[in-house]
């Protein structure tokens, strides 16, 4: 059985309100996912999704359980170092999309090969529009977000995502913003295009149809990581 | 080098992206650097306007005036005698920068009529120790010493009495007295006042007896006096070799030796560079004031994208740089356009006109290399003064915040 690209055993996350007490956002999360899975998430507002993602992509300490990276305890890795693993292990896709303003479709994919070496970062422009080429956005590599639908938008977000060729693909409500055809376009290119390049893929999701589209299930409440029942999964996939 | 090319390049995006705010932001800087450097460039060339024309009167610093007199009849030395002390005291102590300087008359025909005129006599070296620069023609040389027609530099007063007119070449005038001879006007200089100078040339190839001089002077006919040009710090020594040895030379002459230029120019010169910058470094700083308040905003404004550059793997010391280069890159871009802007203005500005009546600098500085680096070192240094708050709450910012924002 080879290592598992991110694992996750016994992890809670709390933070101290203004009154001293503690909130659990995350409690006992068991989650393992391998390389090139998808793996989705579902679950309600304030359940602790982002939270977990943010744990997952380094952007976050876990104050309890471990967090094995490709089998190396992330407690450990701090500073410079976790920074870098970020850029170079994660690729992030946000709701709201978090394009660059003011910048074009390829400045702001190429913006991750800004932290890149050698080559990556001398040919960072030929590279961010080939990735825009396999998002179906060439001809809109020199257009502005401001200028681009919600749909390019979140184009330009995933090829931003998978610029660096990532181990890991972290999704946080990606068709969140989209219409519902929109949402599920965005979502199938998503999923195969981390599959193209062997990637994990871990999507969280409120909506059950983009969930399904997922390997596996798996449902957040209260801070609580379980399996989807049966009854869930056959519910989203039909 | 990556990382440091990266850095750059994410500086210079954000200058490129920000412009209209790092162009708000950067007006201050500008106007500062172009007012410190022109201001800086100006006042070293008005200084060097200055001290030229103190060094006219009183020669280049340290200039040492040499002169006897005989202290019962008051009269000069011989002027053989005095001639031969003076060469060998020169020949002793190693003096090749110096020149001999002596009033006396001369009578010059005019168109209105013959006119007894003050003339100081002097050697060549005279006009390189006193930056004597003439605004037509050429000054004394040596070969003059020697030329059958007497060598004349005279001012446009001078040449006006003469019939005017625009000095094209060397002009003839005849030197009056009994035995009149044709001198040659090789030079015209600058006015100070309306009155007459002629500068003569201290000697030339006529015989004693055929020289001219003026037959009653009217003008006091002063004593031959050497002028030593000689390092600041060893005016004291030359004032005491020169007093003892020539005294012994020549006994019973009274030997006056003093210092010639005002000693005071160089510290009075160095306060209004000091004065000049001191100006120039407060408007500086006013100017930073704005760069550091446009990057306190701008960097509040840009929480979410310092959030989105963390999850790209930015380490806590990229941003900081990133944020700090920006000030840095954008301020050093003003303040290269503000120190080209102030070369071409100071180059441009009519300084002969307005501050040395019109007469060439002899040494024009040109525009000081030292202003315009200073310039544009006070530009980077302001940046990075501006950019480093910014870019510690850059830093602080926390990335989960951060993308939420």
């Amino acid at each position: 059985m080879s290592t598992p690209q991110l694992q996750l055993t016994g992890v809670g996350r709390q933070v101290r309100l203004p009154d001293g007490r503690l909130l659990p956002i995350l409690t006992d999360v068991d989650l393992t996912v391998q390389a090139g899975e998808h793996v989705s998430i579902v679950g309600r507002s304030g359940s602790g999704k982002s939270t977990l993602l943010n744990v997952l992509g380094l952007l976050d300490n876990p104050t309890a359980g471990e967090y094995l990276l490709e089998g190396e305890p992330t407690g450990r890795i701090r500073g410079r170092r976790r920074a870098r693993l970020r850029g170079e292990c994660f690729g992030f896709v946000f709701q709201q999309f978090n394009l660059l303003p003011r910048r074009t479709a390829a400045e702001n994919v190429a913006a991750p090969l800004l932290y890149a070496r050698g080559r990556d970062f001398l040919t960072r422009g030929r590279t961010a529009r080939e990735v825009l080429d396999r998002v179906g956005l060439a001809d809109r590599a020199d257009q502005v977000p401001e200028r681009l639908s919600g749909g390019e938008q979140q184009r330009v977000a995933i090829a931003r995502a998978l610029v660096r060729r990532p181990r890991v693909v972290l999704a946080d409500e990606p068709t969140g913003a989209l219409d519902v055809e929109t949402g599920r376009a965005v979502m199938t290119m998503l999923a195969e295009a981390t599959a193209e390049r062997g990637a994990a893929l871990v999507t969280i999701t409120h909506d059950l149809s983009v969930a399904a589209l997922a390997d596996r299930q798996l449902r957040l409440d209260g801070g609580r990581l379980t399996p989807m029942t049966v009854a869930e999964t056959r519910a989203a996939t039909s | 080098m990556i990382g440091v090319l990266g850095v750059l390049a994410e500086a210079w995006g954000e200058v490129r992206v920000h412009k209209a705010r790092v162009v708000l932001s950067l007006v201050g800087v500008f106007l500062a650097v172009f007012a410190m450097t022109a201001v800086t460039g100006l006042g070293q060339i008005l200084a060097q306007v200055q001290q030229e024309q103190a060094e006219r009167y009183g020669g280049r610093a340290a200039t040492v005036s040499v002169s006897g007199y005989d202290p019962q009849t008051g009269l000069p030395p011989d002027a053989a005698a005095w001639t031969a002390a003076t060469e060998e005291l020169l020949d002793r102590y190693g003096v090749t920068e110096y020149a001999t300087v002596r009033s006396s008359s001369a009578l010059l025909r005019m168109p209105g009529g013959t006119q007894e005129l003050p003339t100081t006599e002097v050697s060549p070296s005279y006009g390189e120790l006193h930056r004597i620069e003439p605004i037509a023609g050429r000054w004394l040389r040596q070969g003059d010493l020697q030329s059958l027609a007497p060598a004349l530099v005279v001012n446009e007063y001078v040449l006006a009495q003469l019939g005017g007119g625009t000095f094209t070449g060397p002009r003839s005038v005849v030197l009056g007295g009994p035995r009149p001879v044709t001198a040659t006007i090789v030079g015209v200089v600058q006015d100070d006042g309306p009155y007459p100078l002629v500068y003569r040339a201290a000697s030339s190839g006529l015989s004693p007896g055929n020289d001219p001089a003026a037959p009653s002077s009217s003008y006091g006919v002063g004593p031959t006096q050497l002028e030593l040009w000689v390092p600041a710090g060893q005016v004291n020594d030359v004032i005491a070799a020169v007093t003892s040895d020539l005294a012994l030379v020549l006994p019973g002459l009274q030997v006056d030796a003093y210092r010639l230029d005002s000693p005071g120019l160089a510290d009075s010169l160095d306060s209004l560079r000091l004065a000049v910058r001191g100006a120039g470094a407060v408007v500086l700083l006013l100017g930073g004031l704005g760069v550091f308040n446009v990057g306190m905003m701008a960097v509040r404004q840009r929480v979410r994208e310092i959030g989105i550059r963390r999850s790209f793997g930015a380490t806590s010391g990229r941003v900081f740089s990133a944020i700090m280069l920006e000030s840095v890159v954008a301020t050093v871009l003003a303040g290269v356009a503000a120190v080209a802007l102030a070369v071409v203005v100071v180059a441009n500005l009519p300084i002969e006109q307005w501050f040395n009546n019109g007469v060439p600098i002899a040494d024009e500085p040109g525009f000081p290399v030292q202003a315009a680096v200073e310039g544009l070192v006070a530009a980077a240094g302001v940046g990075a003064l501006a950019g480093l708050l910014p870019a510690v709450l850059a830093v602080r910012v926390k990335v989960i915040d951060a993308i939420r924002f």
